[in-house]
């Protein structure tokens, strides 16, 4: 066993049936994440997207996940209320199976960043513009094991070196080390 | 680099079928600010008086408003403007929805269609790539249905559609065009878009829309969203329900329809039931809303959701906004299930909820009245809401009679003759009205029913209460935060108001009262207009969190075009005016400007000479309603008055400029 440490789970509650459709979240997203901050918006390189059908009442705001260097072995289809929806529709990740979640310009790929970026925000971006409450904000504290995070890191730093190789990775740590 | 605009229209040629994208000069953006000031440009400079309507030359225009895709929230308006086949005036119907922003992402501000395609087709603009395809396959599909289908066909279900139904192909001349949530559906439009060819316009865009100062702009958009949170929570007291809260007047949200159904009219704007609201009706109602609503929908980047999706029962699911939700089941004297089934089917054909109910109301009362005759009803069922249904199929395939109704009231009375014109009674410029009959004439709405050249008196009223406070106390508490206005005189007006006595309609506001009352109200629209903004966060409500003040900042910080209130209402005028120009050189006149005979029951004419005097010299018009040559000066729109000359609509020496003027000129 490892030893215990708390840390701060960052969650956005998404409330299906109080969105809307409006995609102000998208802008918002788009705006807070342009160099210079706001000097652009354009919600194809938002992090959130909503999936929005009105005919047939799906209203699903999407987070971007995790990068993923390969796609996934098998597809999924959802059909809802009789309409077929695109194969891998509701999934949140950055794939090279589509262009979802990726720059359109650059095909760089997209991840909700908790709007982490300084100055630090009190609220995410697109919780603050969803005025209606369909997204929600919530801290909450939990005990976690060392060992569990060890866990985590490996899976990271799989897909980073699956990225960028393991050499250049290495360089980025020592280089990152320097500079402390 | 340019702000808040992408700089380019499209042109699109359907004659020779040739697209360019064209480089715009942002002089005119300083000028005419964008969306319908740059439109009306546009339609001054190429479109003669002799188009006609239906003529290849007719433009037909799709631009959205200048901080269209910007983050200012609720910018999401497409303005649609071409030449009315119904007033034969310049036409400028609004949609709000999704289409506009999406526009911008793709890198256009417009989309200007020229001559007429031999075949159905469809626009389909993918960012750069942009191409006419063949829609002979969505030849007499829904409009609703076509979009879908658009979208499956590209596999692009992100595609913004905006797309008419059969009742646009075959030139009902109060088609709309509709998209989703939104239509474009005043003075047939739709129409046009028939007549040239277009099915549907398909956009996505996933570029950039870059504004001047990001840091002041997103400030500007945060203190407009937490107003909105403000007045969310503090509606405001002593008005009925739908003009307590901002947007559009939330017909979806409002179960408590008394004040409609009993003081709008019934039937062909003529019945009145003023005991027509009781518990039963409101628990009936009630229950048929909330059996065929699923949600509340908004537009583009907006919290308002003035909208909903509705599913009748064996119906397919429709979207639905504001008041159509009563204008079919009070024409047809009916009830909510009617009016939603009714409304469903009209969306698909792509017909005005306003206009074609009463041109329904219309038809049956000539039948009634024996001016039509079975003869011109073969087959028409006897209960009166499948006559409606009947009456609908036929005009969106103009069958029979359907043939001369589908041409509005007004050109089907003149065809019927017979008398048929005293029934065609609630138009103003040849065009269907809200259905309003009421007793006192007030000075304010006389001037906008009379002047309005948006046609609708929802497109010009706003911002200033529609009647009095009887309580000196609460108008006291009305102004109190009422920063809005553009000058601290209003707030007297509205104090001075009372509802009965010396300070009350006809004579009070006065004459010059309202004419600043009406100037300010319609310059609120016209900036709208031309930014894209919902009438519904600005012009329309009362207290709405964009407004004179913030608007010059707006403007500046997302375009980065200086602006100060002086030179903004300067650029609404000048585009107001050539609004107005280009309709006097279409014939319009004095003479038209005048509300429905019968609107009110106690009428002034000699104060209503007066109040069309006095505001016509506000404007700067002569005493016909024509611009004069000193205003036109004075805007910088001196090509106008030399065509005006050219013209014989005014003479070389009517408003020459005055010594003193001219001096006055040079001096600033
Ligand atoms: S801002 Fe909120 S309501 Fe609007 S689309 Fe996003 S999640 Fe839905
Ligand atoms: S939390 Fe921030 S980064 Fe993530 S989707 Fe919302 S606005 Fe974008
Ligand atoms: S206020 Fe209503 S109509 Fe206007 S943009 Fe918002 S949702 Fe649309």
């Amino acid at each position: 066993m490892g030893e215990k440490k708390t840390k701060i789970v960052k969650t956005i509650k998404i409330d299906a049936d109080l969105c809307n459709g409006c995609r102000a979240c998208e802008v918002i997203c788009s705006a807070f994440h342009a160099t210079p901050k706001y000097s652009s918006n354009n919600p194809a390189r938002s992090r959130i997207r909503v999936i929005r059908d009105p005919l047939r009442d799906v209203y699903v705001p999407v987070y971007a996940g995790e990068y993923t260097a390969s796609e996934c072995m098998g597809r999924d289809k959802y059909v809802i209320d009789g309409k077929e929806y695109d194969e891998c529709a509701f999934c949140r990740a950055s794939c090279p199976s589509r262009d979802l979640f990726k720059e359109p310009d650059s095909g760089l790929p997209l991840k909700c960043d908790m709007c982490e970026d300084d100055p630090p925000q009190e609220e995410p971006l697109c919780v603050q513009w969803c005025i209606t409450d369909a997204l929600t904000y919530e801290e909450r504290e939990e005990e976690v094991e060392e060992e569990v995070e060890q866990e985590e890191m490996e899976i990271g730093l799989e897909a980073l070196a699956d990225k960028f190789g393991l050499d250049k990775i290495m360089d980025t740590v020592a280089r990152m080390s320097m500079k402390d | 680099m340019r702000y808040a605009e992408t700089g380019f229209n499209l042109e699109i040629d359907l004659t020779r079928g040739n697209i360019e994208r064209v480089e715009t000069d942002p002089r005119d953006t300083e000028l005419y600010l964008g969306g319908l000031g740059t439109n009306a440009k546009i339609l001054w400079d190429r479109v003669p008086p002799e188009v006609e309507p239906f003529s290849p030359e007719n433009l037909l225009i799709f631009s959205a408003g200048l901080l269209c895709g910007t983050p200012a929230t609720g910018c999401n308006r497409t303005i649609v403007s071409t030449i009315s086949p119904q007033t034969e005036l310049m036409a400028f119907s609004m949609m709000g929805g999704f289409w506009a922003p999406e526009l911008k992402y793709a890198g256009y501000d417009k989309v200007i269609f020229r001559g007429k395609s031999p075949n159905l087709v469809y626009l389909w603009i993918n960012n750069d790539k942009v191409e006419i395809r063949d829609a002979s396959h969505l030849q007499g599909k829904g409009a609703i249905e076509t979009a879908e289908l658009i979208q499956d066909e590209l596999n692009e279900p992100k595609a913004q559609v905006a797309a008419i139904g059969l009742a646009g192909e075959n030139r009902i001349y109060y088609a709309s065009i509709e998209q989703g949530r939104s239509s474009a559906s005043r003075l047939g439009v739709g129409a046009v878009m028939g007549d040239k060819g277009i099915k549907a316009i398909a956009v996505r865009g996933t570029k950039d829309i870059n504004v001047a100062e990001p840091a002041e702009f997103i400030e500007l958009c945060n203190e407009v969203l937490e107003y909105i949170k403000f007045r969310n929570e503090n509606p405001i007291p002593g008005v009925m329900t739908i003009l307590k809260g901002l947007g559009s007047p939330q017909e979806m949200a409002t179960h408590d329809e008394k004040w409609h159904t009993e003081n709008f009219m019934w039937g062909n704007a003529r019945v009145r039931r003023r005991d027509f609201w009781n518990e039963e009706i409101a628990k009936e109602w009630k229950e048929t809303m909330e059996s065929m609503q699923t949600r509340l929908i908004s537009c583009y980047n907006c919290p308002m959701k003035c909208g909903a999706t509705i599913t009748p029962t064996g119906q397919p699911t429709y979207m639905m906004k504001c008041f159509s939700k009563l204008t079919y089941t009070m024409a047809a004297m009916s009830d909510l299930e009617f009016g939603f089934k009714i409304a469903g089917l009209a969306q698909e054909y792509g017909v005005d909820g306003y206009s074609t109910p009463q041109v329904m109301a219309f038809a049956l009362e000539l039948y009634e009245n024996g001016i039509l005759t079975d003869d011109d009803f073969p087959g028409m069922p006897s209960d009166n809401e499948g006559r409606f249904y009947w009456l609908l199929d036929r005009i969106v395939r103009r069958e029979g009679i359907g043939d001369v109704l589908a041409n509005g009231t007004y050109w089907a009375a003149q065809q019927i003759g017979k008398g048929a014109e005293e029934y065609a009674h609630n138009t103003i410029k040849k065009h269907e009205q809200l259905p309003l009959k009421l007793s006192m004439l007030n000075p304010v709405y006389f001037l906008m029913y009379s002047t309005g050249e948006k046609i609708n008196i929802t497109q010009i009223e706003g911002q200033f209460p529609q009647a009095p406070y009887p309580k000196r106390e609460h108008r006291e508490a009305f102004v109190k935060d009422w920063f809005q206005v553009p000058d601290e005189k209003f707030k007297q007006y509205f104090l001075d108001w009372e509802p009965r006595g010396e300070n009350s309609n006809p004579y009070y506001p006065t004459v010059q009262m309202s004419c600043d009352i009406v100037d300010w109200q319609e310059r609120m629209h016209y900036i709208d207009d031309a930014l894209g903004m919902c009438s519904g966060l600005s012009s329309f409500p009362l207290k709405p969190p964009y407004h004179m003040h913030n608007y010059p900042k707006f403007i500046s910080a997302g375009a980065g075009i200086e602006m100060d209130e002086d030179k903004l209402t300067q650029a609404a005028k000048r585009y107001r005016t050539l609004v107005r120009a280009i309709n006097i050189r279409r014939g319009m006149r004095r003479k038209d400007e005048k509300p429905p005979e019968d609107h009110w029951k106690k009428r002034f004419p000699e104060l209503e000479k007066e109040l069309l005097d006095t505001y016509y010299k506000l404007k700067g018009w002569n005493n016909d309603g024509i611009p004069t040559k000193e205003s036109l000066h004075e805007l910088g729109l001196d090509y106008v008055s030399e065509d005006f000359v050219e013209r014989g609509i005014l003479s070389d020496d009517e408003g020459t400029l005055s010594e003193e003027t001219s001096t006055e000129t040079e001096k600033k």
